[in-house]
């Protein structure tokens, strides 16, 4: 939150000596800029929304690719290969513009904005989740399998209850980065409409034609909420390892 | 010395079983019997397919050629096959493999209450009447990380118990352990033997098994080498190799 205020207080300091900046049409004193300025906050909404229902799909669905990547059984592997690999290489701009605008074509349902984002994001972001489970399972002993063995565990039991609370543990730095990375990448759904904080700015750009002050509040905006999902992430993690003292 | 315990009534037949890892064969034609409540040591220089071996017997590991029978179940790779040992046989490992996340309760309680049904309570109830037999009822809530090596190993012991199988394998399990955690680690491990229950144990702590072991075995490069009782093993084995071996790790 520090680091908001500073940069908030340097851009201030910056537009008092410089002829350029246009603070008015942000300024919360000004009547006109108050309602600018809840018009920017107010794609907040659909932001966090997307992004926390994307990245909850693609974690369900990264795990259900990572768990044949693992088995001895060749063709289950393959199966992990080929979606990796193919859906790491679609950027993610064109997947959300093709699920939009192609998907409708061939299943023949229209799709909102926001679930033609949801699947796009999640879909693109499942891959990396995939590769991020893989890893971390891949690091546990093979020592908890044959325990857990012994004990009778079946494999869903072995991977609920023994693998998987210990790899998460250790990929919470990287899931914390790939939600990072999901809330930002979410700004690209603006360009099929998704009215999101990208879009709204984009939106208030036309009619007030104020870039350099409304696209530094959407700079603002995203720094802000990084910031908070962080601080979330940390605190989750130091939680996590409080409870196995 | 073993006192007797030991029964005719064979629990684990192993027929000329070969194991191999890539080019290197870990088992050449074994061949195995024990009987219900008897205490074997098995011993031989590393590499030699003890631990293999034992790891046969619970599928650890899976053997090409040859037959197992544990407890009149044939090990065919059948999943049946898998779940009946899984369920008869336990296995103490060299490195204790306790879960990280669980406490030493969640550890012995889990596989009753998942793989056997068993209410929170019940397995809650065996989990401290086996915790107190390794004498370390007082750690209860405590992880794994929390406890030494020692009561580690003592709990990995509880927690095969917990699971009340007929035939318990271990695999070194004082190997890992500071020297002077090993006593009260084979101390529960004496009382075991002495309570009837069937025992197999990869160790070199040649007092204990002077102390518990019906049969005697020494292996050598995937083979058996020595099957015999205690007193002949260790006053007059059939075999130099084996007398090297009982030199070289009795000498000091």
């Amino acid at each position: 939150m520090k680091k908001i205020i500073v940069l908030g207080a340097l851009a201030l300091l910056l537009s008092s000596c410089s002829g350029n900046w246009g603070w008015y049409v942000v300024d919360p004193t000004l009547p006109k800029g108050l309602i600018n300025l809840k018009f920017l906050i107010s794609g907040l909404y659909y932001t966090v929304l997307l992004s926390v229902t994307a990245i909850l799909i693609s974690v369900v669905v990264g795990l259900l690719v990572a768990l044949p990547g693992l088995s001895p059984n060749k063709y289950l592997r393959g199966f992990n290969r080929v979606y990796v690999e193919i859906i790491r290489a679609i950027p993610i701009l064109v997947l959300i513009l093709w699920v939009y605008y192609g998907l409708p074509q061939i299943s023949g349902y229209t799709i909102s904005v926001f679930w033609a984002g949801v699947i796009a994001l999640a879909l693109s972001d499942s891959a990396f989740e995939a590769e991020i489970f893989r890893a971390g399972i891949q690091s546990i002993d093979k020592g908890q399998y044959e325990a857990s063995h012994t004990i009778s565990l079946n494999y869903v039991d072995t991977m609920r209850f023994i693998i998987l609370p210990q790899a998460i543990r250790r990929i919470l730095p990287a899931l914390g980065n790939q939600l990072v990375y999901m809330l930002k990448m979410s700004s690209l759904v603006s360009v099929v409409g998704m009215q999101e904080l990208t879009r709204k700015a984009n939106e208030l750009v036309v009619t007030e034609y104020r870039p350099l002050e409304i696209y530094t509040v959407l700079l603002l905006e995203y720094l802000a909420l990084i910031l908070v999902v962080s601080a979330i992430v940390r605190w989750f993690e130091n939680k996590m390892n409080t409870d196995q003292r | 010395m073993a006192d007797g315990q030991s029964t005719n009534q064979p629990i684990i037949e192993i027929e000329s079983i070969s194991k191999f890892f890539g080019e290197f064969q870990a088992l050449k034609n074994v061949s195995l019997n024990v009987n219900l409540g008897e205490r074997v040591v098995i011993c031989g220089p590393s590499g030699s397919g003890k631990s293999t071996l034992i790891r046969c017997i619970n599928q650890l590991e899976h053997h090409e050629t040859g037959e197992i029978q544990v407890d009149s179940v044939e090990l065919d790779g059948s999943k049946d096959a898998l779940n009946a040992i899984r369920a008869n046989v336990g296995m103490v490992f060299q490195q204790f493999n306790l879960f990280p996340h669980l406490t030493v309760l969640e550890n012995l309680s889990l596989g009753q209450i998942r793989a056997r049904g068993k209410s929170k309570t019940e397995a809650r109830e065996l989990s401290m009447q086996y915790l107190e037999r390794v004498r370390i009822p007082e750690q209860a809530d405590k992880f794994p990380r929390q406890l030494s090596g020692g009561q580690q190993q003592r709990v990995a012991i509880a927690r095969s118990l917990c699971m009340e199988p007929k035939i318990l394998l271990f695999d070194e399990p004082t190997s890992a352990l500071d020297p002077e955690m090993i006593n009260e680690v084979l101390d529960v491990m004496v009382e075991l033997a002495e309570s009837g229950m069937t025992m197999i144990c990869v160790t070199h702590e040649m007092g204990f098994a002077r102390k518990v072991a019906d049969t005697m075995v020494f292996m050598d490069h995937g083979e058996i080498v020595e099957n015999c009782s205690p007193d002949k093993f260790f006053d007059q084995p059939d075999s130099q190799r084996c007398r090297d071996f009982l030199q070289k790790i009795l000498h000091h």
